[in-house]
C-alpha cells in the first residue's frame, strides 16, 4: 500500500480534458520525477494529487482515503505542495514567510510553539536560508527566494512533498542547487518527494523514480536507468537522440541529435 | 524522520514580538481619546478639557452634561464606530483584492446602498430608519449578486473587481436617473444623505451600531488568520491547508456587513475604507491585512475629518462626507503616483 495514489483519473479545465483513465502510484520513500513535453498533463496531474484541482471522475488516495473527502488541513500535515507561483505578501521577511509554513499545525487556541520554533529554524537551516532570516522576501535573487519558499514547505513537515517546476526561472547554477537540495531532502530526512521538471538529463540524474508522460497517459515509468533509452525519448518528446551515460553521475545523458551531419 | 540536517546549525528564530505595532496601537487609541475630547469640548458652547473629562465621568454640572451627553458625545462616538468599522472592512477588501485600491466599492455595496436610499428618499419618502434600512439590504443584495456573477468555480479578486466595477457603474446611472425626476427638496435630501454625514447622530445610532460591533470584531479577528495566508495566492493557501473559497466568503460576508453598518450609521462616508489600511500599513510596517490596525486609524480618520469638517468653517459645518472625499481624492493621486513609479522601478 503507497500513501500517494491516483486511481482511474479523468482530469479538466472546463470543457478541455487533460487526462482521461490515468492511474498513478508514488513509491514510498522515492524521489519521484514527472516529465513530459509542454501540455502533457504533468503539472495537472501533481495538481490532483496535491487536491488543487478535482478530478471529474476517478479518485486520489492518501493513507488510503480519499483526499476530497479529507479536512484541508488534515491533508497539509501530511502532503505539502511548493506550487509553480506564489506570491510574497509585502514587505514580509523571509522568517516571516518561512512561519507560515506552520499553519496546518496551528489553530486558534494552538498558536506559536516550540515545535513551531524548532521545525522552522531546521527548514532555514537545511535551506541555507538563514542569514537571510530579517530580510525583506521582495529584496532577493531568483534562487534565494525559491529557497525560501522551499523553506516554507519543509517547515510544514510533511513527509510527502510536491513540487511543481521547481527549478523554472532559474539560471542553471540555481537548478543545481534546488535539486542538489532536493537530493538532500529525500536521503538524509527521508521524505517521498515528487517534482515535475523540465530538464530530462536532470530527471536522470536525481529522480530514483520516473514517470514519463505524453497526452494525459503515463508512458514509461520505472528506474531512470533502467527505462531511459533513444527510444523512449522519441516516443515521450518526438526527439531523435543518443542516450549516453553521464560522466559525472553515469546516469543516462540525452544528448540530441544533431541537425544534419 | 524529520529534523535539523545532520552537521549544521538550526537557524535559531525568534517570532517578532511586534513591537512596532503594539505602539502604533496605544498611539492610535490616544489619538481616538484626543480626539474625542476636542470633539466634544470644541463648539459653539466650549468646554475646557479638563470639564470634558470631568463630565465624561459622571461629575460634571448639568448643562454641561446636557451638551455632552446628548449632543456631542453619541455623534463623536457614531464617528468612532462608524471609522472603525470602515476601516477594518477596507483591510479585508484590499486584502482579498490584493490590491490598494481594493473597497467596499469594489463588490458594489457603496453602489447598491445609495441606489436603495436614493430610491427610498426620492420615491417612497420613507424616514430615517427606512433609509438606513433600505441602504443596507440594497448594499448586502448588490454585493451577493456581484458575488454571485463572479463566481465561477471560485472567485479570483481580479473579476470580483471588474464585475463589481460593472455593476456599479449601472447602480450609478440609476442614481443620476432617480435624481434628475426626484422633487427638490427629496433630491436635497439625497445628496446629503450621498455624502455621508454625522449630523445630528444620538445614542439610538451609537447603541445598535455598538452591538453589531461587538460581534463583527471578534469574527475579523479569528477570520483574518486565514485572509493572511490567503495573500500568498489561492494554491500556495490551499497547500497549506486554508478553506480558501469558504474563508474567502466569510471575509467578504463580515467585510460587507461592517460596511453595512458604517452605511447604516451615516452614510457612504467615502476614503476611509480606502485609505485607513494603507496608512496602518505604513505606520506599523507589517503585513498582513492588519485589521485591527486599519479600524483604529479608520477611528481617528472620521473623528478627525468630523472636527474638521464642523470647525474649519464654524458658520456653515460641512458634512464628514465633503472632507473625506475631498482628501479621498488627493490621496488617490498620491496612490497611483506611488503604483506607477514602482511598477517603473
Amino acid at each position: 500500500m503507497t500513501r500517494l495514489l491516483g486511481e482511474r483519473l479523468t482530469l479538466s479545465y472546463d470543457d478541455r480534458t487533460v487526462a482521461a483513465d490515468l492511474d498513478v502510484t508514488i513509491p514510498d520513500g522515492s524521489f519521484t520525477v514527472v516529465v513530459g513535453p509542454n501540455a502533457c498533463g504533468k503539472s495537472t496531474m501533481l495538481r490532483a494529487l496535491a487536491r488543487m484541482i478535482k478530478p471529474r471522475q476517478g479518485q486520489v488516495l492518501l493513507d488510503g482515503q480519499a483526499i476530497s473527502s479529507l479536512p484541508s488541513k488534515e491533508v497539509a500535515r501530511r502532503l505539502g505542495l511548493l506550487p509553480q507561483s506564489s506570491i510574497a505578501p509585502d514587505a514580509i521577511t523571509v522568517a516571516d514567510l518561512v512561519a507560515r509554513g506552520r499553519y496546518p499545525h496551528q489553530g486558534l487556541l494552538r498558536q506559536w510553539s516550540k515545535d513551531d520554533e524548532a521545525a522552522v529554524s531546521s527548514a532555514m537551516a537545511a535551506t541555507r536560508v538563514g542569514d537571510l532570516a530579517e530580510r525583506a522576501v521582495d529584496e532577493l535573487s531568483g534562487g534565494q527566494r525559491q529557497r525560501v519558499w522551499l523553506a516554507m514547505a519543509l517547515a510544514q513537515e510533511t513527509p510527502l512533498l510536491l513540487l511543481d517546476e521547481p527549478t523554472t526561472f532559474l539560471d542553471i547554477t540555481h537548478q543545481i542547487e534546488v535539486l542538489d537540495l532536493c537530493a538532500e531532502l529525500h536521503e538524509d530526512q527521508g521524505r517521498t518527494l515528487v517534482a515535475v521538471l523540465h530538464d530530462l538529463n536532470h530527471a536522470c540524474r536525481y529522480g530514483t523514480h520516473l514517470i514519463a508522460m505524453r497526452d494525459g497517459a503515463i508512458v514509461a515509468e520505472g528506474d531512470p536507468q533502467e527505462i531511459v533509452d533513444a527510444e523512449l525519448v522519441e516516443a515521450v518528446f518526438g526527439l531523435r537522440c543518443t542516450v549516453i551515460a553521464d560522466p559525472e553521475t553515469g546516469t543516462p545523458l540525452v544528448v540530441p541529435a544533431a541537425r544534419r551531419r | 524522520m524529520i529534523g535539523a540536517v545532520a552537521g549544521r546549525f538550526p537557524v535559531p528564530v525568534r517570532r517578532m514580538a511586534p513591537a512596532r505595532t503594539l505602539t502604533v496601537v496605544v498611539a492610535l487609541t490616544l489619538a481616538v481619546l484626543a480626539l474625542l475630547v476636542i470633539a466634544v469640548g470644541t463648539g459653539d458652547y466650549p468646554i475646557s478639557p479638563g470639564d470634558v473629562v470631568r463630565t465624561l465621568l459622571g461629575q460634571g454640572d448639568s448643562a454641561t452634561e446636557f451638551v455632552v451627553e446628548t449632543l456631542r458625545l453619541p455623534r463623536a462616538l457614531t464617528g468612532i464606530l462608524a471609522g472603525a468599522a470602515l476601516g477594518a472592512a477596507g483591510a479585508i477588501f484590499q486584502s482579498i483584492a490584493r490590491n490598494p485600491l481594493g473597497s467596499p466599492d469594489i463588490i458594489g455595496f457603496t453602489a447598491g446602498s445609495a441606489a436603495a436610499a436614493v430610491f427610498e428618499i426620492t420615491v417612497i419618502g420613507g424616514g430615517t430608519v427606512a433609509i438606513a434600512a433600505g441602504s443596507t439590504v440594497g448594499g448586502l443584495i448588490t454585493a451577493l449578486l456581484v458575488y454571485g456573477l463572479a463566481w465561477r468555480r471560485g472567485v479570483s479578486g481580479y473579476r470580483l473587481v471588474l464585475i463589481g466595477i460593472g455593476i456599479s457603474a449601472m447602480l450609478e446611472a440609476t442614481v443620476n436617473y432617480l435624481l434628475t425626476r426626484g422633487k427638490i427638496e427629496d433630491v436635497q435630501a439625497a445628496s446629503v444623505w450621498l455624502t455621508g454625514s454625522l449630523n445630528g447622530r444620538g445614542w439610538e445610532h451609537v447603541w445598535p451600531t455598538l452591538v453589531c460591533l461587538a460581534v463583527l470584531f471578534p469574527l475579523t479577528t479569528v477570520l483574518q488568520r486565514d485572509l493572511r495566508m490567503i495573500e500568498m495566492g489561492d494554491e500556495g493557501a490551499k497547500a497549506l491547508g486554508v478553506a480558501v473559497e469558504r474563508s474567502r466568503l466569510m471575509n467578504l460576508l463580515v467585510g460587507t456587513l461592517l460596511t453595512a453598518v458604517a452605511t447604516a450609521a451615516c452614510g457612504p462616508v467615502t476614503f476611509v475604507a480606502l485609505a485607513a489600511p494603507q496608512i496602518a500599513r505604513r505606520l506599523t510596517a507589517a503585513t498582513g491585512p492588519g485589521v485591527m490596525t486599519a479600524a483604529l486609524t479608520g477611528a481617528v480618520l472620521m473623528l478627525a475629518g468630523d472636527v474638521l469638517a464642523q470647525r474649519l468653517f464654524p458658520s456653515t459645518p460641512l458634512p464628514v462626507g465633503v472632507l473625506t472625499g475631498a482628501l479621498g481624492g488627493l490621496y488617490l493621486m498620491w496612490l497611483l503616483a506611488q503604483e506607477a513609479r514602482r511598477n517603473r522601478a
